[in-house]
């Protein structure tokens, strides 16, 4: 069997790997604690991580879907400007995506 | 010069039950009762129903995605970090090579990276407590029963039950409403007309403005998108995610910090 298999029950490994990922960072934090000293360029990194994370994967699919993408983001961003509350930010955000589609965008 | 007892430390330091160094911030000394319960709860209230919109988002995509009920309920269930799974519904083709399971749990380890950080604070706290106490109420740890645990901890609160109590509230209240999202979003017909297929970006793009650290520290945010989009152009797969991420972190520890 090679890599570019398709495996059986794919999903379901799937998700048990991304279970492990998970748990290995809820506990490997609390476990390093104890043995490792996290220096403070580590701790500025894992700080950086979060907002570099939602960046790396949304900017790639918004440049790919183009107008209607940036129509609605603006929405979000100039909303959540204003008034920090993101779930009305995002119900926003779908008004404009679905309006510009209705459109044609 | 290398000992039996330093190679065996190295090969399997879990097993080296008293820490080099443990962490210790002065408060009261933690302890378990069942009313913190309670007050865990209570705490998390406020936000539990964020979590419910959020949690009933990711069953509507995940319909969306081809994921089936228990799929979807399994993966709320153990995996249980709204982010990473949102992430995972991105890129979730349902047919797996060993290579992109690879890449999934890659991807999902980026993501939840700040766990390592959310979990190490909270050391100096339940240090004294035994492992087998801390290590299983770790598991459910989200940002929200964390961000409260800090708070409480902050106002002198010693309890370890307030932060299991306001962890279990949370994953008792994601699991279901993962389901109900399931069940709503399998309604929509054309998802794509309603701008559901944007609904990720949007709400991630929407907390991104409450956390802008600023026009120097924002640094890391622009490398993190100008790396994504060029392994985007030359790297078939989800490796732009990984390699962004990780430039983006590595930038931020190099960040002069001064004015």
């Amino acid at each position: 069997m090679s890599a570019s298999d398709v495996l059986p029950h794919s999903a379901i490994i799937a998700i048990l790997a991304m279970a492990a990922a998970t748990q290995l960072m809820r506990l490997g934090g609390y476990w390093l604690m104890g043995h490792v000293p996290i220096t403070p360029r580590v701790r500025k990194m894992l700080e950086a991580l979060p907002g570099s994370v939602i960046i790396a994967l949304t900017l790639p699919a918004v440049v790919k879907t183009g107008p209607t993408a940036y129509l609605a983001i603006g929405a979000v961003v100039g909303f959540m400007l204003w008034r920090r509350n993101e779930f009305v930010a995002v119900a926003i955000g779908i008004a404009v995506a679905t309006a510009c589609r209705a459109y044609g965008l | 010069m290398l000992t039996w007892q330093g190679f065996a430390r190295a090969a399997a330091p879990h097993l080296d039950m008293t820490p080099m160094h443990e962490p210790d911030d002065h408060g009261p000394r933690p302890y378990w009762s069942l009313a913190g319960l309670g007050e865990g709860a209570r705490r998390v209230l406020p936000v539990v129903a964020g979590a419910a919109v959020f949690g009933t988002a990711f069953g509507a995509v995940a319909v969306q995605k081809g994921l089936s009920l228990s799929e979807a309920v399994l993966m709320s269930t153990i995996v249980f970090a709204g982010a990473s799974q949102l992430v995972a519904m991105e890129i979730w083709t349902g047919q797996f090579t060993a290579g992109t399971i690879l890449t999934l749990a890659l991807i999902t380890a980026v993501v939840n990276m700040r766990m390592l950080l959310m979990t190490a604070s909270l050391r100096p706290w339940l240090g004294p407590l035994p492992p087998w106490q801390v290590y299983p109420m770790l598991t459910i740890l989200t940002d929200i029963s964390w961000i409260n645990a800090v708070r409480y901890r902050r106002e002198n609160g010693a309890d370890a039950s307030v932060l299991l109590g306001s962890s279990l509230t949370v994953w008792l209240i994601w699991v279901p409403v993962t389901a109900f999202g399931y069940l709503a979003g399998a309604m929509i017909a054309d998802p794509r007309r309603f701008g559901l297929d944007l609904i990720v970006p949007i709400y991630f793009i929407a907390m991104l403005v409450p956390i802008w650290p600023g026009a120097r520290r924002g640094i890391p945010w622009a490398v993190a998108g100008v790396v994504a989009l060029v392994v985007e152009r030359l790297i078939p797969g989800w490796w732009f995610v990984v390699c962004g991420a990780l430039a983006g972190a590595l930038s931020g520890g190099f960040v002069d910090e001064r004015k």
